[in-house]
């Protein structure tokens, strides 16, 4: 078996193996075990694809593996991966890994709440490693529809609610793909060969214009609302802040990167003309979700609330990046996916944890923490200034290289709009410093936080992993951006091809 | 006519002979023993079904009344598993108290409308047709009415009659408006005679109406809510199922080859009742509380998108409504199984009373979500490659905004189900259906859906066969 085939054959492995197991506490073990092969798996996987691309191969995906799945519509499970998709497989296993050791105690329906959580691992996987459009899009929908039952069931607050708007959004969100991808389909041959879904045959070939305009938007918007593009967004403050600990990270740290890899890979590598004609549209509504995102987060009060509209506002950086289609902006916008991946999982862990002592998620409710739970406290105050953009943390590699990409547009359109989307840099700091002032400094809010506990030894492992890897990015960028920076030449190529600038 | 020629009618001989082995039994046996007809008649549907997968020639019958290709034997082994599911889900009902002296009558009755389905899938003539599409719906008229105790039944059952006598009135009238500008019924030499004349179009029209009254296409869908909510839930689960599914066959076949000259006057009119039919029924499920209406106007939506399936007139858009049709019957059967269990077991037939079911019978409530799942097309189940392949079909012929709506709808659709959904797993209830073990057949029965299920997509099989027997106009 091929080892990307392995990244869905593991969680469907380890999903048999905690329906096997009787006792309760198995459940986590088996659990742990299986994610945790998982991302020693990602890391292998790494290591083969840097030594591979190092001894010379420069093939455009790697360790593709392609079989016939449905003939007559020429359907392929086809698998394969450049340095952008390896990047997102270690990031998703990373945040798996930690989300199971952060969510350790789930009580109410154990075995169901990590059987759905791996559902969702294996659809993120999956839609990762597809090069079909057909698989990614059934891996797509599989990744979604696990929410529902994880936030209605294991949430908190209006969770129903919540539980059902961010279903119905995202699949409102995948019918629209799926047209795109018909669409895609239906115009894969306009010399009248084969029709295909395998996205490097489809990038081959130059889609007619008329069918261009048609379907560029349907898929950009359509992986947009993953990504939360305004005014697709509001799923996600809602659904965030109502989702269990673990998939909050998820959901935040990668499944709107789904979003942004989706856009990237499907929409604008397939349709590049109509991607520059109508960017200006797109990058319009991306500086909105950047700024508006942040303004957001001023006035919230809620923890969560606070972090899933960072997140409109970090995610809308991504495809605020990738719209500028230049090498150095799209760089930037794979390192920002990776950055606020973990950033943002590492934020909703400690959330998490801080919850679980607190039992509120109200900063005005709280304080002085610091001096009780100096670990978690720490941690916070990393996450935040990683969110903020402090060099040495990777938050600030990813900003820098998209504001240099975006800016690197000689026109006036585009720099007027990368000047107000830097601004989004201050007002961070302003949520991030006033969250950090109000919750940690000052006298304790409420004298039964003596007795609070720090960290125990998974909620350590759940955060040191996430702050380390968010460390190492910071300080060693080069690592992932000549990893990135090799697979994004081709797609850059087929973009120049037609868009000089 | 040869013996090899009569064999090919195998299907409709193999099933007289057992409708009449079944009323020999009814005479013969010991009273006491009558249960073990169940039995004896599920065994016996079961070599039926085994059978009918061996291959066969094709040919024709009767000088050309009678006609049968690959086409239509895997319509007919398709109809053939579904009745057998719906047999072997109903006997867990027909060993109740009430229904021990109607056994046999219930599996004659149930055989025959089988036996005038596929005679109707065979038919290259009006007259077989109309004798298979009569033959297919006056049984099951009186089983709708098969709970003679209960008002609501007798109601089913007389609705579907007089629904029935309607639009078999308005077929015979369209029908003889084709037989008077072509003169004649052959299906073959209509196709030759049809040209693009205002009489035969509207002869074509009301024969469409006569079929949309028995696939329940919207404007002519208003007898569904009632009639399944009335009769029991088994038959329900038929009439949603097997006999809609006959009736799509049957349609999608005279539509392409007899009606090719006039497809672009019945592509509007099916694009027009698509999206009725898809809207209509899902905005009425969601205000159902009683799970069968909820069911009934799921499954006129269902034939919404169906009807997407046949606009192209294409090869694929063929191929897609058949395996479209075999997917819905294991999907739609897991819910209505569950349906059945739960009402037969403790007479609760409501949404809310399914509150909290996952914590007293995780196994049903798993069976119902698959079942829900898959009717909404989420992947990694059936449903999903059901609906992806009728949408590519539409899309094929450039009916895009068609596939907007049909997919704008399944995002409803998704609503209300996950409706459900919510109720079995994520509400608390005070007093939940309480925990029992429904019996064999049931879970046997359930447990053939949900194979069929999770395999008919993945198995890529299934598709290419079906698609390579598929015919375009």
């Amino acid at each position: 078996m091929d080892i990307l085939t392995l990244f869905i054959v593991i969680p469907v492995l380890t999903i048999t193996g905690i329906v096997l197991v009787k006792d309760m506490r198995h459940v986590r073990l088996v659990a742990a075990t299986g994610m945790g092969l998982q991302l020693i798996l990602s890391a292998v996987l790494v290591y083969l694809f840097v030594s591979a691309r190092q001894s010379g191969n420069t093939a455009e995906m790697l360790f593709i593996k392609d079989i016939v799945w449905f003939k007559s519509l020429n359907i392929h499970y086809a698998v394969g991966v450049d340095g952008i998709s390896v990047a997102m497989i270690a990031l998703t296993s990373l945040v798996v890994f930690a989300g199971i050791y952060a969510s350790w105690e789930v009580d109410f329906l154990t075995k169901e709440f990590f059987i759905s959580l791996i559902l969702l691992a294996t659809g993120v996987f999956g839609f990762f490693i597809s090069i079909d459009l057909f698989t990614m899009f059934l891996f797509y929908e599989l990744a979604v529809i696990p929410m529902y039952l994880l936030i209605g069931i294991w949430g908190s607050g209006p969770k129903e609610y919540s539980a059902m708007k961010l279903t119905l959004m995202l699949m409102g969100a995948s019918a629209l793909l799926l047209l795109g991808i018909l669409g895609i389909y239906f115009n894969s041959a306009p010399d009248g060969g084969q029709l295909s879904f395998n996205i490097l045959e489809i990038s081959r070939v130059k889609i007619p214009m008329s069918a261009q305009y048609l379907f560029f938007p349907l898929t950009f918007v359509g992986f947009g609302v993953l990504g939360a593009l305004f005014p697709f967004h509001t799923w996600s403050p809602d659904g965030h802040s109502s989702a269990p600990t673990a998939v909050s990270m998820l959901h935040a740290g990668v499944l709107m990167k789904l979003g942004g890899y989706g856009a990237f890979r499907v929409a604008i590598f397939l349709m590049p003309e109509a991607a520059k004609e109508l960017s200006w549209i797109f990058i319009i509504l991306t500086t909105i979700s950047v700024i508006y995102g942040a303004f957001g987060a001023i006035v919230q009060k809620d923890l969560k609330y606070i972090n899933a509209y960072s997140s409109v506002s970090h995610c809308g950086l991504v495809l605020f990046a990738i719209l500028m289609m230049n090498k150095t902006a799209m760089n930037g916008a794979i390192i920002q996916m990776i950055s606020h991946g973990l950033m943002t999982a590492l934020f909703f862990a400690l959330i998490g944890m801080l919850y679980g002592r607190t039992h509120t998620r109200m900063i005005n409710e709280m304080g002085g923490l610091m001096k009780v739970i100096p670990f978690l406290s720490v941690c916070y105050v990393i996450a935040g200034l990683a969110s903020l953009g402090l060099p040495g943390l990777s938050g600030f590699v990813a900003e820098v290289t998209i504001f240099v990409g975006a800016f690197q547009h000689p026109d006036l359109f585009h720099r007027i709009l990368t000047i107000i989307a830097t601004t989004s840099i201050v007002i961070t700091a302003v949520y991030i410093l006033r969250v950090i002032a109000i919750l940690l400094l000052g006298p304790a809010a409420n004298e039964h936080y003596e007795h609070f506990t720090d960290a125990k030894w998974y909620e350590k492992v759940s955060a040191v992993t996430l702050i380390s890897f968010v460390a190492f990015i910071g300080l060693a960028p080069w690592w992932l951006s000549s990893m990135i920076g090799s697979s994004l030449q081709p797609i850059i190529n087929k973009i120049l091809a037609f868009n000089p600038f | 006519m040869s013996l090899t020629n009569f064999l090919l009618m195998r299907h409709e001989l193999l099933l007289t002979v057992a409708a009449l082995l079944i009323l020999m039994a009814e005479i013969f046996w010991d009273p006491g023993k009558k249960r073990s007809i169940n039995l004896f008649s599920v065994l016996l549907f079961i070599v039926i079904t085994i059978i009918g997968f061996l291959p066969s020639p094709s040919g024709t019958l009767f000088g050309g009344m009678y006609e049968v290709s690959d086409t239509r034997l895997i319509m007919k082994n398709i109809l053939n598993i579904g009745a057998l599911l719906v047999l072997i889900q109903s006997v867990t009902w027909l060993n109740k108290e009430e229904n021990s002296e109607k056994i046999s009558e219930y599996h004659i009755l149930l055989i025959s409308t089988l036996i005038g389905m596929n005679f109707m899938i065979s038919a290259g003539h009006f007259l077989m047709f109309y004798l298979g599409l009569e033959l297919a719906t006056i049984p099951v008229a009186a089983l709708a009415a098969f709970d003679r105790y209960s008002n609501k039944s007798a109601e089913a059952g007389i609705k579907l009659i007089l629904i029935s006598a309607l639009s078999s009135g308005v077929l015979l009238y369209g029908l003889s408006m084709i037989y008077g500008t072509t003169g004649t019924f052959y299906f073959n030499e209509i196709a030759k005679l049809f040209v693009n004349d205002n009489l035969q179009i509207l002869g074509f029209i009301f024969f469409f109406a006569g079929m949309a009254f028995k696939i329940s296409i919207v404007p002519f869908h208003l007898w569904t809510a009632d009639v399944y909510e009335g009769a029991p839930v088994n038959i329900t689960a038929y009439l949603s199922v097997i006999s809609k599914g006959a009736a799509v066959f049957i349609f999608i076949i005279v539509l392409f080859t007899i009606f090719p000259v006039i497809i672009a006057s019945w592509q509007k009119i099916i694009y027009v009742t698509a999206i009725l039919t898809m809207t209509i029924g899902n905005l009425f499920a969601i205000r159902q509380q009683n799970l069968k209406r909820f069911l009934a106007f799921s499954s006129i939506s269902q034939a919404g998108y169906i009807l997407v399936g046949f606009i192209g007139g294409n090869q694929l858009g063929m191929a897609s409504v058949i395996y479209y049709i075999l997917v819905y019957i294991f999907s739609n059967l897991a819910a209505f199984g569950v349906v059945a269990a739960i009402s037969n077991a403790k007479g609760k037939e409501n949404i809310d009373e399914y509150n909290g079911l996952y914590q007293t019978n995780p196994g049903l409530s798993l069976i119902m979500l698959l079942g829900l799942f898959s009717l909404a097309g989420i992947p990694p189940f059936a449903g999903f490659f059901g609906k992806f392949f009728l949408f590519t079909a539409a899309a094929q012929k450039g009916f895009y905004i068609l596939v907007l709506i049909a997919v704008m709808n399944t995002i409803i659709s998704l609503y209300y189900y996950l409706l459900v959904v919510k109720a079995m797993f994520i509400n608390k209830s005070e007093a939940p259906v309480e925990k029992f073990r429904s019996d064999f057949p049931t879970r046997f029965a359930l447990g053939i859906c949900v194979a069929g299920i999770v395999v008919t997509g993945f198995a890529s099989i299934i598709f290419e066969v079906i698609k390579n027997i598929s015919f375009g106009v």
